[in-house]
């Protein structure tokens, strides 16, 4: 396949979770869009791997970095939602709601 | 059409559609199905890049851990009782339209790129575990060691959070 559908496709996934992010007001919601986010840009990261300008780069295993970073993002990924779930039970025990509205009053 | 391509139409189409449905839906744990759609579609292509190792770890981290703690949440938090009021209209266009022109410029810069066509080379073995296991316990052993101390703070800081005020104030840890 030619690298641009991959491109479309990564560009498409992200705008959909940046769409959802915008317009829904369900906290859990707006968190799954940020975890499609973070997968269209792992998806892209993946098929710039297996990409190679011809010959320009002499090794063709020094694109094993890019899979390497795409491991490391999975693993920041799995911590940041556990932390980020334990907040919405959290605002949910305090608040009785996961409407991020509610959040407005960090503002005073 | 080849197999590959007919493969890779497929899985975007399941993958944009699993999108949609995830911003979509009424209750949450409707999305939280479709989000395991899209999941098991990007393994697909990571499957289909020959990037095996990323495949399962993608199957088992995402698919696997994250969405069931998704659903543990969702059940455990009450929607009936508070269902979501919808966002007004004006700001839902809004939003539709801010990223439908992301996307526009995003596509519209990127298309007339040189390297648009180039293609993928797959018989590299750069996603077999072999190769990705030696490169991430030599060059990046490190980063690896730490991303534990990573779990270990994110574990605590889950359980702090999730405490209740009181139980802590007893403890006196707060």
């Amino acid at each position: 396949m030619e690298i641009k559908w991959y491109i479309v496709l990564s560009v498409a996934l992200f705008c959909i979770g940046v769409a959802g992010a915008l317009t829904r007001r369900n906290s859990i919601i707006v968190f799954m869009c940020i975890e499609l986010m973070l997968n269209s840009v792992n998806l892209l990261l993946v098929a710039f791997s297996k990409m190679h300008l011809g010959d320009a780069v002499a090794n063709p295993m020094a694109a094993m970095n890019a899979q390497i970073f795409v491991f490391f993002i999975m693993i920041v990924a799995a911590a940041e939602v556990s932390v980020g779930l334990a907040i919405i039970v959290m605002m949910y025990r305090n608040t009785k709601s996961i409407d991020i509205n509610f959040l407005n009053r960090l503002k005073n | 059409m080849g197999t590959t391509q007919i493969l890779f139409w497929f899985l975007s189409a399941l993958a944009v559609a699993g999108a949609i449905g995830v911003i979509s839906c009424k209750n949450p744990l409707y999305g939280v199905l479709w989000l395991i759609v899209v999941f098991f579609a990007i393994s697909g292509h990571y499957v289909l890049m020959n990037a095996q190792f990323l495949a399962i770890v993608n199957l088992i981290v995402y698919a696997g851990a994250i969405m069931v703690l998704f659903t543990f949440v969702v059940m455990f938090i009450d929607l009936n009782e508070h269902p979501e009021i919808p966002k007004n209209i004006y700001l839902k266009a809004a939003g539709v339209i801010a990223a439908m022109c992301l996307l526009i410029v995003l596509v519209a810069a990127l298309s007339h790129s040189e390297a648009n066509h180039l293609a993928m080379r797959l018989n590299t073995g750069v996603g077999l575990i072999k190769y990705l296991g030696r490169t991430l316990f030599t060059e990046y052993v490190v980063p690896f060691e730490l991303s534990s101390v990573l779990f270990l703070s994110a574990m605590i800081g889950a359980v702090i959070i999730g405490k209740k005020e009181k139980e802590l104030k007893e403890k006196k840890l707060v």
